[in-house]
């Protein structure tokens, strides 16, 4: 039986911006170098340090989510051409979102977290959303501005 | 990778320092290496140093909120030292105010902190 599809984020939302680099994760491992090559890029490109490590940590919960809750899953990092704003796309397999409301409030864990995860990248983030089915995966588009 | 999170003996105070791109198995060991290290040594207290994260996200924001933890039942009180203006203005807005723990502006105000106890 197919699993049901769901609409993840791809090309087609991230307009004219073009694809930096696209990274597997798997282990917590792969959460650190994603991160960090967040980081450095926005570094080189002259953004604050505030704003590196709010949009990191953001990363960072993102790509946990997937690897802890999802079994692993594709993160993409997506430039705009004049270098002024920078996107992320993660993307997994796993068992999706039943309630992204519940998901995103403060307190609510699936289990083991502190429940602040989710709620916590989105504001963290300059533009936060997501996109999921129960047994499709979930996807989260983030962008911030150089 | 940077570098292995070592753990030394500073006075009576175990001085730990966290490296940026720690994995979840070594955090695990470091629990582990720290809870054995400290009952051994009669420490009187624990000082984290984390001037090298870049980042607290919440899943790092537990780690240590559990060392804290681990070590209060060992009777050794821990001491967070070289948090980065930017990551405590960012642990703020993700709600994380980890209440249990005490913070240090440096190494040698932690160590003055434990004298006094």
């Amino acid at each position: 039986m197919p699993l049901p599809s769901y609409d993840a984020f791809d090309e087609r939302d991230l307009g004219a911006q073009v694809l930096l680099s696209q990274f597997k994760l798997n282990t917590s491992g792969d959460a650190v170098t994603v991160r960090q090559a967040v980081a450095r890029y926005m570094k080189e490109h002259g953004a604050s340090a505030l704003t590196v490590t709010r949009f990191a940590t953001a990363v960072s919960e993102i790509a946990r989510n997937a690897i802890v809750h999802a079994g692993g899953g594709e993160f993409s990092i997506y430039v705009d051409p004049g270098r002024k704003q920078l996107s992320v796309v993660c993307w997994d397999k796993g068992p999706g979102i039943e309630d992204i409301e519940l998901a995103l409030s403060d307190g609510y864990t699936s289990g083991g977290g502190l429940g602040r995860g989710l709620g916590g990248a989105k504001r963290l983030a300059k533009k936060f959303e997501i996109r999921t089915a129960v047994g499709g995966g979930t996807s989260v588009l983030m962008s911030v501005n150089l | 990778m940077a570098g292995v999170t070592s753990i030394n003996l500073v006075e009576h105070a175990l001085l730990v320092s966290i490296q940026d791109d720690i994995t979840d198995t070594e955090i695990l060991e470091l629990q582990d290496r720290l809870s054995t290290k400290i009952s051994e040594n009669r420490i009187d207290g624990v000082i984290l140093d984390i001037s090298a994260l870049e980042i607290v996200d919440t899943f790092v924001g537990r780690v240590i909120a559990q060392l804290a933890g681990i070590s209060r039942l060992l009777a050794a009180d821990t001491y967070v030292v070289g948090m980065r203006p930017t990551v405590a203005v960012t642990l703020v807005e993700l709600g994380m105010y980890l209440p249990e723990i005490r913070t240090a502006l440096s190494l040698t105000h932690a160590l003055a902190q434990l004298r006094r106890v």
